[in-house]
């Protein structure tokens, strides 16, 4: 797209682009900030965004259609104690963003106590460098890298039925202005790229998907990587032809290294967020520096790693992550993914962890890149302690309740151990868990840490968020698997 | 709201023909919410925002393109159609591509009850008041169920508009409110967490639950979770309570939409005038029905709404189909376009006669289904493996609860295997069933 805001943006910053377009120079900004704490509060915030987005979508050997968006707003926040105001508007303008803080400041009811915020602007770390930013390439450049995918499927198994492919790619500028003072801008790539295939065999039909997800520009993706990607999913949908239902009842699991951090996400991930502790809703609450887990087990969430998609250079609140957060070290637990509300409440320093969807959502603590540390067995070795078990390579998704902490995660490419060995695929089902009784029931942990460079999205009372996630090969002694046959 | 809105559709549809598009269309919502949570007597979020949104599609011949965005600018707009039409000619030529025939008559949206004005004279004190009440009787109930994670009261109106260079022009105004709780209760005997919730959605404010029965039955779902174990892996009858038959509703509305079906994505793909369920399954999807959630004069597409059996006792008759999906499986197009594929309207299996009481008494032992977790469900096999809470019931008795077990089965044979639908349907999201019972499922526990 050729639009003045998003190319002032790019060659000079999103901070002055919005000044420029949209008036919110800092001096309006400041006004603003003051409106929203005009009747008090301890804190306030204005969240501005523009995003612009494309995307591609080949099925049937055709390019079916192309799509854009733009879309921008800002929102803001005042809060007192635990209490927040929220406001927000897609018609950006100093004058609407003044409205907003009106009604977002209906929450407190005192005096003001702030005269001037005198924002000063903070630099940001670059964590995800762009060259070609992948939502200003030639439309054509990114439809060779469907039909590529395409063909190489097909070229891969003459079973393949069906194939669908879909590029999507997303430049957002943030900027973020608060009553702390602190003024800060973001420039927020992300591209995706998924192959999903129906491999059909004498009529039992059988799906396959792999894609991937980073915040990169197009001069990270390739023709090449399309096509490796197309393969994989159509080896694992050809694989799946000979799937035999999976077994039902409490057996040991293998995780493959990678993906299978999706387990993690959900059993300790979700239940570490500090807003379900400060307020009692998850097993873990008041667990600080006690041991909830096998000593095998070190868990971190790492918004600092390069262009995975759950890396920031600032999050949904302006706070600059500076290192990975360790939330469980040797077994213990050691820290809680913060946001700025709940660590003042709980006395405890942000992480950097409050994230949100977008200029609609308040932020609220969230996971970024989450991952299992590495261990010392060998990956083989794992598979060959196991005489009756199942090795789960890949998940369709997972889902917890924080506060019994049961969690579930559904295997898509899975199979059978029997006597040490691979066995046969099996069909998916969904393995069911309580988070402690599974971190504690971990035995072995490989030293093949894999961050996986899938497109996962997490989901929370309503707002999506790319995140990404990572395991070694680990081994749970025992899990409720949910096959078919009992 | 606004006729500027209808305006701007207009503009937008001439700019588009005169930089050369065949055919095009436009949306545009306009949407007002409001909305509380309040948590321990608390305001933890008061939200309160106008938006607004457009959509286009231009068409050259048989080839599309679309954008969407929320800066209505006009620069931006009107660059986002010329690049529409210039993305459009590298899209692949579609056959089956195209707008829907105009079809002039649809129903008049004051018919569907789609829109309270009390809504316009609802304030940010009321809404804090309504959710703030339905958690204080929620915690007062039982001296086991002491947290909450809040209770929430939200409400929604917003304005559609459409129109097509075929002569489709239509709008509506439409509302929603929402009252819902989240519980917390610890076990009194083995110190175990449980939580459930309860909520209640309507499109008129009168027609909400009250803030006492949104509360009860919160209470009520957490109270009987109580010293809930697992058990045994082995296959047994599943009943369902009406909101996890509905998640069944939901995944089956992707087993039979018309892009399933051509892509060959569902196990029902083949199965068209078959019987793929048993004599008490009949499933509609009603865009008419007065008051419904999903309810609306027309489609995304701007077809005209409709009351479509898909399965009729058993025998599938119809798949639910936008414009597309229907010209390319010679079909009708059922007013469930998005103008990409389907959405539902209201759909939900038609009620029996038993209560859930009778169900749960017919069978010597089952499993009563209470909630489901997870995803789990392949709609090109028809493989089924969920998560489940419930109750462990035997002969209409409730035993004790159930935790930490998954269910599994393939739909197919879940379908055939329904033996009792009850008569308590709850339509209260897009999907709706009643109690239903199925004959053997395998539960995996211990």
């Amino acid at each position: 797209m050729a639009i003045p805001f998003v190319e002032f943006a790019l060659s000079n910053s999103p901070t002055a682009a919005f000044a420029r377009y949209y008036g919110l120079e800092p001096s309006e900004l400041d006004a603003v900030l003051r409106r929203a704490l005009a009747c008090g509060g301890d804190f306030a915030d204005i969240y501005v965004e523009y995003r612009e987005g494309s995307s591609l979508h080949l099925e049937e050997d055709l390019l079916k259609e192309t799509r854009e968006v733009v879309a921008l707003g800002a929102g803001v926040r005042v809060v007192v104690g635990e209490q927040s105001g929220y406001a927000y508007t897609n018609e950006l303008s100093a004058a609407n963003l003044l409205q907003a803080a009106e009604v977002a400041a209906q929450i407190a009811a005192g005096p003001s106590r702030i005269e001037a915020v005198n924002l000063q602007a903070a630099l940001v770390p670059g964590r995800y460098p762009v060259r070609l930013p992948a939502t200003r390439t030639d439309i054509a450049e990114k439809a060779d890298f469907l039909f590529a995918a395409n063909q190489a499927t097909r070229n891969e198994d003459a079973r393949i039925r069906d194939v669908q492919v879909t590029w999507s790619d997303e430049l957002r500028f943030i900027l973020l202005a608060n009553s702390a003072g602190e003024l800060v801008s973001d420039t927020q790539p992300l591209v995706t790229f998924s192959v999903s295939v129906i491999a059909e065999s004498n009529g039992e039909r059988q799906a396959g998907w792999k894609n991937f997800g980073k915040r990169v520009g197009l001069e990270a993706f390739s023709r090449q990587q399309a096509e490796t990607l197309a393969q994989e999913a159509a080896r694992q949908a050809v694989t799946l032809l000979a799937a035999r239902p999976a077994p039902a009842g409490e057996l040991p699991v293998v995780l493959a290294a990678g993906a299978s951090g999706v387990l993690l996400h959900e059993a300790v991930g979700h239940p570490l967020e500090a807003d379900f502790n400060r307020k009692k809703l998850s097993v873990f609450s008041g667990c600080l520096g006690e041991k909830v887990a096998s000593e095998l087990c070190t868990v971190v969430d790492d918004a600092t790693l390069a262009s995975l998609r759950g890396s920031l250079n600032v999050d949904g609140e302006g706070t600059i992550p500076r290192a990975s957060t360790v939330l469980i070290t040797c077994g213990v637990l050691r820290a809680y993914l913060q946001d700025r509300l709940s660590a003042r409440l709980m006395k405890l320093a942000p992480t950097g962890n409050g994230r949100r969807q977008d200029y609609a959502h308040i932020p609220i603590p969230r996971m970024t890149n989450t991952y299992l540390a590495a261990g010392t067995n060998d990956p083989e070795e794992i598979i060959r302690s196991v005489a009756r078990g199942i090795y789960c390579k890949s998940f369709t998704g997972g889902q917890v309740e924080p506060a019994g902490g049961k969690f579930t995660f559904s295997m898509h490419e899975a199979y059978l151990i029997e006597d040490g060995h691979l066995t046969y695929p099996i069909k998916g089902a969904t393995l069911i868990g309580s988070g402690v009784e599974i971190l504690n029931n971990i035995v072995a942990v490989g030293h093949d840490l894999e961050l996986d460079l899938g497109a996962w999205a997490c989901s929370k009372q309503g707002q999506a968020v790319p995140v990404s996630v990572g395991t070694p090969t680990v081994k749970i002694a025992r899990m409720t698997v949910g096959g078919q046959r009992a | 709201m606004s006729e500027e809105l209808g305006t701007l559709a207009e503009r937008l549809l001439a700019h588009a023909r005169q930089c050369g598009a065949d055919q095009s269309e436009v949306w545009l919502q306009e949407a007002s919410q409001l909305s509380a949570t309040v948590r321990l007597g608390v305001v933890e979020e008061l939200r309160q925002a106008t938006s607004r949104v457009l959509s286009l599609r231009v068409f050259l011949g048989q080839r599309v393109a679309r954008a969407s965005a929320s800066d209505l600018s006009w620069e931006t707009l009107e660059q986002l159609v010329r690049r529409a039409i210039a993305r459009a000619r590298l899209a692949s030529e579609d056959l089956f591509a195209g707008l829907p025939e105009y079809s002039p008559s649809f129903p008049s949206p004051e018919t569907l009850a789609l829109y309270d004005p009390e809504f316009e004279r609802l304030r940010a004190e009321e809404v804090i008041a309504r959710a703030r009440e339905t958690e204080r009787i929620g915690l007062s109930l039982d001296a086991r169920v002491r947290n909450s994670g809040g209770a929430s009261f939200r409400a929604v109106r917003s304005m559609v508009w459409g129109a097509n260079s075929r002569g489709f022009r239509g709008h509506f105004r439409q509302s929603t409110a929402s009252l819902s709780v989240n519980l917390l209760g610890e076990s009194s005997s083995d110190g175990a967490q449980v939580s459930d919730y309860w909520y209640s959605v309507s499109r008129q404010l009168a027609r909400l639950e009250s803030c006492e029965e949104v509360a009860r039955r919160a209470v009520e779902r957490v109270r009987r979770q109580f010293g809930a174990r697992k058990i045994p892996t082995h296959e047994v009858p599943v009943v369902f309570e009406p909101l996890t038959a509905a998640e069944l509703l939901s995944d089956l509305f992707g087993a039979v939409c018309g892009e399933s079906i051509y892509l060959k994505r569902s196990f029902l793909a083949e199965s068209l005038r078959q019987k793929v369920a048993s004599e008490y399954v009949t499933l509609v999807d009603d865009g008419l029905l007065p008051g419904g959630l999903g309810t609306r004069p027309f489609d995304a597409e701007g077809v005209a709404s409709q009351r479509t059996v898909v399965i009729e006792r058993g025998m599938l008759n119809n798949f639910l189909c936008g414009a597309y999906a229907a010209r390319k499986l010679g079909l009708a197009a059922t007013g469930n376009g998005t103008g990409d594929g389907e959405a539902p309207t209201n759909f939900y299996l038609v009620p029996g006669f038993s209560s859930a009481e009778e169900i749960l008494a017919s069978a010597d032992e089952c499993l009563y289904v209470t909630r489901l977790l997870g995803q789990g469900v392949n709609l090109v096999t028809g493989d089924y493996s969920r998560g489940a809470f419930g109750l462990w019931v035997e002969k209409g008795e409730i035993v004790h609860p159930v935790h930490e077990i998954t269910i599994s089965g393939n739909l197919r044979q879940m379908l055939a295997g329904v033996e009792q639908v009850g008569n308590d349907l709850d339509l209260r999201s897009q999907f709706g069933a009643p109690t239903i019972r199925i004959r053997a499922m395998t539960v995996a526990g211990t």
